[in-house]
């Protein structure tokens, strides 16, 4: 017994001092970054205070990147909750060929989401598009006047929150369907004893009891997508003229190419009120597991 | 004659076939597009008259030719492969024995910096590149596929903790209590009975890890500048690019061999990975 009071900690610490001094130390140093002048290559460190957070505040990109981290997280989330749940309904049952569906569906979130934003942007090139000479086929739009998906900010913001979508429906299904399967089945039965058709069932019977499961699939949603720059920065890099800028693509052009490392650094931290709120969410889920 | 009720079962097998076709379509389709893209001639690629979702010409390998021996793509394979193995040791190394002692030898208070640690997964490299940039920098790692392998064990340690905890929970206390009753100390249990039990959640980790490497985009673009050390995630869209060039053939070649095995294999250990992240909302 006497072993076992250090050997526990001998085993866990090295993985904590890892993580403290990779994510704990630059979460730190973040906030400092962000109260003082450090440029890339300057040497030393003064204290100014508010002064970055204050010409951040005063910088319209950066409010322009603010509202679109919400309008790109909000609408992205929203339709991935409503495609997720329909496709989970849909995969619930086992059905031939199932497997490979699953393979199918899984593949724009199990790929490197960078390398899948590059297929979108053959997808969407401003020539040769394949949707534009589908639309051209049909006649919905003339061939001297193809929209140009990625070029235009309305069409662009469109695009980036599509294939964001795109890249993210996977991972919630997959959350939904282990939620569905974890639902019993004689309550199901139960219902369809009851008289109540498949539609009834699906809406007024599982969609309730799927609830919690679908707050967990939209939390860790909200989190990936709000502080994620891929897929803006392969498509737009946050143009057109900024119009499709978040405060993660912003912070790395205002930190990492500007140079300006502090000012980046105060842009970032904006993340920190969303992860709080996370963190709430995390923990309460993880003390329910607990005490259950 | 079909009942109203049978009519209805019909109905809903219909629709519920509708969905799974319409959506497997929509999410597969880009990767059709990369695949049918990298057997095109280029000829084909740029006529607009022609049909784009068929040969109109016949298949060319020439941008598989392209990409293999003029592009960097095989040294950013290459580069990638070398800092996937070796992120994969650390997290093993550091990662198993903690899962272990968080599950086992810590008592209560285990569970609550196992929670913490899990959070640190979700801390996002768009909140610490800026001061890792600065980090790197100073161990003189700022260019080289070190930095990354540096960096990465930081986002694997804690997820990967976070599911061998679970693992380690699931295997009852009394073979540890039983294997030390008969002799083994309790590092002697760790080594030689829970590893060996655990082979299944510990090949989770490496593969988890691994495609980890291979997703990741942000850092290996902030410390890596130079097209020879870049990891094929950042090299492909990034340095296929020749001025304002895109060689969509090759680029798009790039994209299908990369994205393929790396589905199959994250495939293999997704249920465990999901339940990472649904402990507690599902029972």
């Amino acid at each position: 017994m006497r072993q076992q009071r250090w050997l526990g900690p001998v085993m866990f610490m090295p993985a904590i001092i890892y993580i403290v001094a990779l994510v704990g130390v630059p979460f730190l140093m973040a906030f400092v970054y962000s109260v003082g002048d450090v440029k890339v290559g300057s040497e030393g460190y003064h204290f100014v205070g508010l002064h970055n957070f204050k010409s951040v505040l005063q910088n319209p990109t950066f409010l322009l990147a603010l509202r679109n981290s919400f309008l790109f997280t909000i609408v992205s989330q929203i339709l991935v909750l409503i495609s997720a749940t329909m496709l989970s309904l849909a995969l619930k049952n086992a059905f031939p060929g199932r497997r490979f569906f699953r393979f199918l569906i899984l593949l724009p979130w199990v790929a490197p989401v960078s390398i899948g934003s590059i297929g979108w942007k053959w997808i969407l090139d401003s020539l040769y598009s394949v949707i534009n000479w589908v639309l051209v086929r049909f006649h919905f739009v003339s061939q001297f006047d193809t929209p140009v998906w990625l070029g235009e900010p309305k069409l662009a913001m469109m695009s980036v929150i599509l294939v964001h979508t795109w890249h993210m429906m996977p991972f919630a299904t997959v959350i939904l369907l282990a939620g569905l399967t974890a639902i019993p089945k004689d309550i199901i039965e139960a219902a369809a004893v009851d008289g109540s058709g498949f539609f009834r069932t699906q809406f007024q019977i599982i969609l309730p009891m799927m609830l919690p499961i679908i707050s967990v699939a939209v939390l860790f949603g909200a989190i990936f997508t709000f502080t994620d720059m891929t897929v803006i920065y392969i498509l737009t890099r946050g143009g057109p003229y900024d119009t499709t800028q978040v405060i993660p693509s912003l912070a790395f052009f205002t930190g990492i190419l500007g140079s300006d490392l502090a000012e980046g650094a105060a842009i970032s931290i904006f993340m920190v009120p969303l992860l709080v709120i996370a963190t709430y969410f995390v923990l309460r889920q993880a003390h329910r597991a607990e005490v259950t | 004659m079909a009942s109203p009720k049978r009519f209805r079962t019909w109905f809903a097998l219909i629709v519920t076939w509708i969905v799974r076709l319409t959506f497997a379509v929509l999410l597969a389709f880009p990767f059709y597009w990369m695949l049918i893209t990298t057997f095109k001639r280029t000829t084909d690629l740029y006529n607009l008259d022609n049909n784009p979702f068929i040969f109109n010409e016949p298949p060319t390998l020439e941008h598989l030719r392209l990409l293999f021996t003029e592009t960097m793509f095989l040294r950013w394979v290459g580069n990638t492969v070398f800092a996937g193995i070796i992120v994969v040791i650390v997290t093993l190394l550091l990662a198993v024995p903690a899962a272990y002692a968080l599950a086992r030898l810590t008592g209560g208070w285990g569970a609550q910096v196992g929670i913490a640690v899990f959070l640190t997964y979700l801390v996002p490299s768009t909140l610490l590149f800026i001061p890792l940039s600065k980090v790197v920098a100073t161990l003189g790692l700022q260019d080289t596929i070190w930095s990354v392998i540096l960096v990465y064990p930081s986002f694997t340690i804690p997820f990967s903790t976070w599911l061998l905890m679970g693992f380690f929970k699931s295997i009852p206390r009394d073979l540890d209590d039983a294997a030390m009753v008969d002799g083994l100390s309790r590092w002697g249990a760790f080594v030689k009975l829970m590893i060996p039990m655990s082979t299944s959640g510990i090949l989770t980790v490496v593969i988890f890890a691994f495609t980890l490497v291979t997703q990741e985009f942000v850092y290996a673009l902030t410390f890596i500048s130079s097209a020879s050390h870049q990891t094929v995630g950042v090299g492909v869209p990034t340095f296929l690019v020749r001025g304002d060039v895109y060689y969509w053939g090759s680029l798009m070649a790039a994209c299908i061999i990369t994205s393929l095995p790396i589905g199959i294999l994250y495939n293999f250990f997704l249920d465990r990975f999901i339940e990472g992240f649904t402990v507690g909302a599902v029972k």
